[in-house]
């Protein structure tokens, strides 16, 4: 006789059709770690054997250094400064009733869907017509304008389900605005920031549209990037660095997800 | 100490607060009592500054204060969910408001020790929110605030959370650390129990108005509307009218026959619809007719709540819909009414337990 084994049983199609979706959409990116360990110039089978020598390679190149360090401090500013910029407004989004709430939200929400290349070529646009000239300053204001609504959707549901009765006690004991925003509202926030700030950070370090169209003469990593594959020989070294940018964004995301969710449960299910 | 004047508050078109005036003295344990809605938690509010008054006049020691913000008000507050900060161990929970005194570190710690003293938690210093039951969070939300030596605590429905035994075990606790400090309370409360329990005076609200302030056995004993004599304790509720019989101004209520009126029936005109209260305890009952007191009605028993040390005992009144209420008390290892069910009795009571309010 067949056992009902009830409304959560598993669904084998679906899972199925999962693991087809997970292998097309993550099957191709393992293929840059296999190949950046491949002895051969070429991309293709079979392997010629295993190698470290590319990714020793890439301490040999001072440019693609140059181009790093580029990244690292742009994405330290964007992070930083759009994470400054994005507490106040989701707290605001929280908080407040405000005409035109909406449709500000969704305006500060658009560059998500808009092309990187219609607001890479806006951008460029306008800080040429401003006579601005062209530098990693450039780059950095475009990414913070892609930045900004990824930092406030990672902050939002924070400052949604924050209790104002931890601030009110605050103002209750004594402490001014600021002072309760910093030894309060702040500190009881904190893992939401630094997923904030981990998310931004690597969107900026990873972006190039912006980049390809603000940068002067120097170059983000991005950029290095796509200058190098040109070259068939630095191929494999491409390669190698993609591989550590990819292990170091995985982890950074992740990480901003694990810290994006600590102490979000529902009061209830606190106490 | 603090002075209401004719205060409002609206949010939109809500009508929360309507026109509440009241004086509360230095020392006093004060009680707001309403249901949920009533307008007490906004009231409360208003006084810590966490609302703006729409109109009428807040004022602490004589200083106006609606432009005050909270964090300048000399007032602290007792939160409904506690409000503990879950960042901050329970020591610096206590110590939170004394950063902006300046307070000496040293000093902190020592005020710090004497209140994990004063709420019997010592040793607790170190533990964070999540590890405290509701009532250690209840004492440290009580500590963090009295530290500051406010002249004036405010407290929303602060045992509301805890289970009963623990809730008057509090509400002693309470009354006497009250005692002891000498600080204004202004407690809000839906417990009409726990607000007669603790209060010097308490304030019925109801839509927004307080509709009496008066001592605990003021509102026990001499309700002035149905409302509040229906919040507070049990009450049978008659309608009567008014007639002049000889030199006595006299109440027909329907199945009980005629009541003389005592003192608050007087100043009613005859014709005049009134409604005449009795408390269960201004109620006797009997098994034969009693042969001392004027008033005297048959009756039958219709059901019996047995309470422990007393019973309320429902009877039934040819000429009456709802059942009369009485209450007996009961000695050690007795149980007068017990199997009587169904049985005839006899109502009685006193004149002067008669109390008369306005019909509606």
């Amino acid at each position: 006789m067949a056992r009902y084994i009830g409304f959560h049983r598993p669904n084998r199609p679906l899972a199925l059709y999962a693991g087809a979706f997970a292998v097309f959409l993550y099957l191709p990116i393992l293929f840059i770690p296999l190949f950046s360990f491949n002895a051969g110039v070429y991309v293709k089978f079979p392997l010629e054997g295993f190698t470290l020598a590319w990714y020793a390679d890439l301490f040999q190149r001072e440019p693609l250094q140059r181009a790093f360090w580029n990244s690292v401090q742009v994405a330290a500013v964007v992070s930083l400064s759009s994470t400054v910029l994005a507490v106040p407004a989701a707290m605001a989004i929280a908080r407040y009733r405000m005409p035109g709430k909406r449709a500000a939200v969704s305006f500060i929400m658009l560059p998500l869907v808009l092309p990187g290349l219609i607001l890479g070529v806006a951008l460029l646009t306008v800080l040429n017509g401003l006579g601005v000239r062209l530098s990693l300053v450039t780059v950095a204001l475009g990414h913070m304008v892609i930045c900004l609504p990824y930092a406030i959707s990672v902050l939002l549901p924070r400052f949604i389900g924050f209790s104002r009765s931890l601030e009110e006690a605050s103002a209750d004991l004594g402490e001014s605005p600021w002072w309760t925003f910093l030894r309060v509202t702040l500190p009881c926030n904190m893992p939401g920031v630094l997923a904030c700030l981990l998310m931004t950070f690597t969107i900026s370090f990873d972006e190039f549209f912006m980049a390809f169209f603000l940068s002067g003469t120097e170059p983000t990593l991005p950029m290095y990037i796509w200058s190098q594959l040109r070259f068939p020989q630095d191929f494999p070294s491409l390669l190698a660095l993609s591989t550590l940018i990819l292990v170091a964004s995985f982890a950074m995301v992740f990480a901003s997800l694990k810290l994006g969710r600590v102490g979000l449960a529902p009061a209830g299910e606190r106490r | 100490m603090i002075s209401l004047r004719n205060v409002c508050k609206s949010f939109g078109r809500m009508q929360v607060v309507n026109d509440v005036s009241l004086e509360i003295a230095a020392g006093e344990f004060f009680s707001l009592l309403g249901a949920s809605g009533s307008g007490k938690t906004t009231l409360l509010r208003m006084i810590a500054g966490f609302e703006a008054v729409t109109s009428g006049q807040i004022l602490i020691d004589g200083q106006p204060m609606q432009d005050t913000p909270p964090h300048l008000r000399p007032i602290n507050m007792v939160f409904q969910n506690y409000a503990i900060f879950p960042h901050l161990t329970v020591r610096d929970n206590i110590a939170y408001g004394l950063r902006r005194l300046g307070t000496p570190k040293a000093e902190q710690a020592r005020m710090v020790d004497a209140m994990l003293e004063l709420i019997a938690l010592p040793g607790y210093g170190d533990r964070r929110a999540h590890q405290l039951s509701g009532g250690q969070m209840q004492r440290v939300a009580l500590a963090r605030a009295l530290i500051l030596k406010p002249k004036l605590l405010l407290l929303d429905e602060p045992l509301g959370a805890l289970d009963k035994q623990l809730r008057e075990q509090m509400q002693i606790e309470l009354r006497s650390l009250q005692r002891q400090l000498g600080i204004t309370f202004v407690l809000v409360t839906h417990d009409q129990e726990e607000a007669l329990t603790l209060s010097d005076r308490v304030a019925v609200m109801a839509n927004g108005q307080v509709i009496q302030v008066d001592t605990p056995s003021g509102l026990y004993d001499r309700p002035k509307t149905r409302q509040v004599a229906a919040f507070v304790g049990t009450m049978n509720f008659f309608d009567a009218t008014v007639r002049t019989d000889g030199s006595a101004r006299i109440a027909d209520v329907a199945g009980l026959g005629v009541m003389t009126l005592n003192g608050s029936g007087q100043g009613r005109t005859d014709g005049e619809r009134v409604l005449v209260a009795l408390r269960p305890e201004g109620l006797g009952l009997s098994r034969t007719k009693p042969e001392g007191p004027a008033y005297a009605v048959a009756g039958q028993l219709q059901a019996r709540q047995y309470l422990g040390g007393r019973q309320l005992l429902h009877v039934q009144v040819a000429g009456r819909a709802a059942p009369v209420t009485v209450a007996a008390g009961a000695a050690r290892g007795e149980d007068p009414w017990s199997g009587d069910e169904g049985s005839p009795v006899w109502l009685t009571w006193a004149p002067d337990a008669v109390t008369i309010l306005d019909p509606t």
